[in-house]
């Protein structure tokens, strides 16, 4: 009852003119900043908050707006994922899978319309989740140390073969060629440079939204010209829009456990919507009795996805305002946002500023429905953006691409890295090779590594420690049967399609 | 017809006038993205500066992010050498970086530094539980065992979080620095979420990292690194207090070109005196959790070298730096 007090109180913050206003311009800022392959939230968000600064926003106000372009950008990364096989944001990688090939089908606006009421679906459970269990589930980051994050990025990465169905040797080569590339820059545990060659624009190591976009946006460039834009995703043609409603009951239990999966994976600290959308899609494939059209256009394999990262950025929100931690890339920025305006994430924030949380969560929620109006029947708005001719799409897309990874350090450095890795992808790509094993391999590998890094030295070099607890046990025998049982089950199920198209 | 060519290049000219007279305000860089530390310095200094009257002319912040800070400062002594237009958001950060080398060969002496006029205190916490009732009981039990304790701070190895450590270690007459076990985490918040949680026993961090989870009583400071306690948090005694003379703040300040005439250089530290002593820089500290530190000009040059010598032994003495 007192939550739902709260509640009102929130919306009698938020449902003045002004703040619906800008909740609207944060979905439809956010959305475009989602579909543009190269900006993603977190840059989306970062070029932003100069902005808020210069209109004179208040706490809240700056807050809602912030947030609304991120979630916003979370439900647009797909449309250019489903229409040009290019993620709009590192999230919205694991939609390409089967989104695409759905696209390639013909059947591009179904794909479109179910991601929408995925994406709905998640975030608005992920919003109720925070409303009932923020304060409680703060509590779990408190369980994570070391050792159990080590356990969950393995079980990540020992689930990564169910994913890449075709070749498993294949996938673990990219995976590790990711791995390989996070271990570039300054290491965390010993204070010293990795394979920077001196080189002072390395010492970060190297940005993933560089390698997406250079391994994606690039390479498809490559092949555009190669075969004067014949084999090309480019130029998905889109029909008329309806509501799949057959698809959208078939995946609706995909939906809600993909949520609660990707809530979890937001809520815990660290790869936040990225580990969600992904652990969604690998748990959704092996738990749905046939699994065999994963990868090559199953509905359940584009609502998995879509339904998970937009549940863990709601997730991500709870360690974000309880701890002050950042569950992602994006809230690390809203978490410099908040703190810029004289707010101090922790703890007592729920007591001390209950007008900001509670603000923020009744606008989380009409943004969420904002957002379902943009993205399903509006959808054709921002189809359009990228249904232009190819020869003067692809253009276009090449150039975002370039401001938008520019725009990230202000370097042209990163502009070569980029062309760099659309020549790796190219060639990726002759081969057979998936990339998008490579791009979790940078985005987890570094996490995986600091966390085996940090448990030794607690342990002082026992590894026994890795399995000191019940959390990482149960992670850890989650990871070798997740490991193991793929090699089992395959030869009762039908070999399916390549995901590389 | 005539009128409205006429009008077009009225507009014309009010345009390029209005042009003209930006490309002459002066600019902060802020070697981060926007919502840092450093760009916190650039804004809110900048922001008061004008409109204390200390400077004409609006500053505009450019952000420029990369290696820590290194791509900026390599910007400015590579390319912007003497412009006197042009101040530059540094703290503690740049001076450990610098010390460690961490910016390609750059070295302090290639700018100059200007002056910093708040911090961000430095402490030392533990959990609400946790055995450890002051800084000393936490030293004699490194001292007695190093593997017992391990500290985890928001900093790599090597960085400023680490190396407080070390110099409160150090002073207490500990010399076996490299058996300290320290986890570098992504930021304080992270790792007082670790020490809550019971994975190390304590944390090292900033005073604004960790107001919130001390007003909520999950953990105790156990000393704050600072030449007076705290504005606002008496309770928490120095380290200097308990026996161990480390003052270890994380300073916010700026540096200038290093080319720039001595005139160029007075003005801009008057200018930034004049905000250091303003009642809307007070405020702005209040908010932001920095407490009162004033070192400028020639002042703040020599307490920078003497900061760096200090980081320089200490990381050549963990390995950090060969």
């Amino acid at each position: 009852m007192e939550t739902l007090a709260l509640l009102a109180q929130g919306f009698a913050v938020a449902l003045t003119p002004k703040i619906l206003m800008l909740a609207v311009a944060g979905c439809i800022i956010g959305t475009v900043v989602g579909a543009l392959p190269g900006l993603g939230p977190t840059n989306g968000v970062a070029i932003l908050i100069p902005l808020s600064f210069s209109f004179g926003l208040n706490a809240t106000e700056a807050l809602i707006l912030m947030t609304s372009v991120y979630y916003g950008a979370m439900y647009g990364g797909r449309i250019s994922s489903i229409l040009l096989n290019i993620p709009g944001d590192e999230p919205a990688l694991m939609t390409t899978l089967d989104g695409y090939p759905m696209a390639k089908a013909g059947r591009a606006s179904d794909a479109l319309v179910l991601s929408g009421v995925a994406s709905f679906v998640g975030a608005l459970l992920a919003t109720i989740g925070l409303i009932i269990l923020a304060p409680v589930l703060a509590r779990i980051a408190f369980l994570f140390g070391p050792a159990e994050y080590f356990a969950l990025y393995l079980l990540a990465f020992a689930t990564l073969g169910g994913m890449a169905s075709n070749n498993q040797a294949k996938a673990a080569i990219a995976a590790c060629l990711g791995l390989g590339i996070a271990m570039i820059g300054l290491d965390n545990s010993t204070g010293l440079p990795r394979f920077t060659y001196g080189n002072l624009h390395l010492m970060d190591g190297i940005d993933f939204l560089v390698a997406i976009v250079g391994l994606f946006a690039v390479t498809e460039v490559f092949v555009f010209i190669e075969s004067h834009g014949r084999d090309s995703a480019i130029g998905v043609k889109l029909e008329k829009l309806r509501i799949p409603v057959r698809d959208i009951m078939r995946s609706a239990m995909t939906m809600l456990r993909s949520s609660v999966v990707g809530f979890i994976a937001g809520v815990l600290p660290g790869a936040g919507a990225s580990l969600g959308s992904f652990l969604a899609y690998v748990t959704e494939k092996g738990i749905v009795r046939d699994n065999s059209q994963f990868g090559s256009g199953d509905p359940r394999g584009v609502a998995a996805p879509e339904a998970g990262n937009n549940a863990a950025a709601g997730g991500a929100l709870v360690p974000m305002l309880t701890l002050g931690v950042p569950g992602s890339g994006t809230t690390a920025v809203l978490l410099a946002l908040l703190v810029t305006l004289n707010i101090t994430p922790g703890p007592l924030l729920f007591q001390e500023r209950p007008e900001v949380v509670w603000g923020l969560i009744a606008a989380l929620l009409i943004a969420n429905f904002v957002l379902l109006i943009l993205n399903v029947p509006m959808v054709k708005l921002f189809v359009l953006l990228l249904s232009v001719p190819p020869r003067v799409l692809l253009p276009g897309v090449t150039m975002i691409a370039f401001v938008g990874i520019f725009s990230l350090s202000g370097s042209s450095f990163d502009l070569v890295l980029m062309i760099a890795f659309g020549v790796l992808g190219f060639f990726l790509r002759k081969l057979d090779v998936p990339t998008v094993p490579i791009i979790l391999g940078i985005l987890l590998g570094g996490e995986m590594e600091d966390s085996l890094r940090r448990a030794m030295v607690i342990s002082s070099g026992d590894w026994r420690f890795l399995f000191s607890s019940g959390i990482s046990t149960g992670l850890w025998i989650a990871a070798v049967v997740g490991f193991i049982a793929p090699m089992f089950v395959r030869n009762l199920l039908k070999k399916p399609q390549a995901i590389t198209d | 017809m005539i009128p409205g060519i006429l009008r077009k290049v009225a507009l014309g000219a009010v345009v390029t006038a209005a042009l003209a007279s930006t490309a002459h305000a002066s600019e902060c860089i802020a070697p981060a993205n926007p919502g840092g530390g450093w760009d916190f310095t650039c804004r809110t200094i900048g922001k008061i500066m004008h409109d204390i009257g200390a400077v004409d002319d609006p500053i505009q912040v450019t952000n420029m992010a990369g290696a820590g800070g290194g791509v900026a400062y390599a910007h400015v002594v590579n390319e912007r050498g003497s412009d006197e237009d042009l101040i530059i958001a540094a703290s503690s950060a740049t001076a450990t970086r610098l010390a460690q080398n961490a910016y390609g060969g750059a070295t302090y002496d290639q700018v100059r530094f200007l002056g910093a006029i708040g911090a961000d205190p430095g402490v030392i916490v533990v959990g609400k539980d946790s055995p450890f009732q002051s800084l000393t009981e936490l030293m004699d039990a490194v001292k007695s065992d190093p593997q017992s304790v391990s500290f985890a701070g928001g900093s790599a190895v090597g960085g400023f979080d680490h190396l407080k450590v070390l110099m409160a270690l150090r002073r207490s007459g500990f010399e076996d620095i490299r058996a300290v076990k320290y986890i570098g985490l992504d930021g304080g918040a992270d790792a007082i979420t670790q020490t809550i949680g019971g994975f190390t026993q304590a944390m090292t961090g900033d005073i604004s990292e960790v107001i919130g989870f001390l007003k909520a009583g999950d953990i105790r400071v156990l000393a704050s690194f600072t030449d007076e306690r705290i504005p606002g948090f008496e309770d928490i005694p120095t380290a200097k207090e308990q026996g161990v003379d480390v003052v270890a703040v994380n300073w916010r300040g700026l540096y200038v070109p290093k080319d720039i005439s001595e005139d160029a250089y007075r003005r801009w530290s008057d200018a930034l005196a004049q905000v250091g002593d303003s009642p809307e820089w007070a405020a702005a500290m209040e908010a932001n959790g920095l407490a009162p530190f004033n070192r400028v000009g020639d002042d703040f040059q020599s307490y920078v070298s003497d900061v760096i010598l200090e980081v320089e032994a200490l990381s050549r003495e963990i390995g950090v730096i060969q």
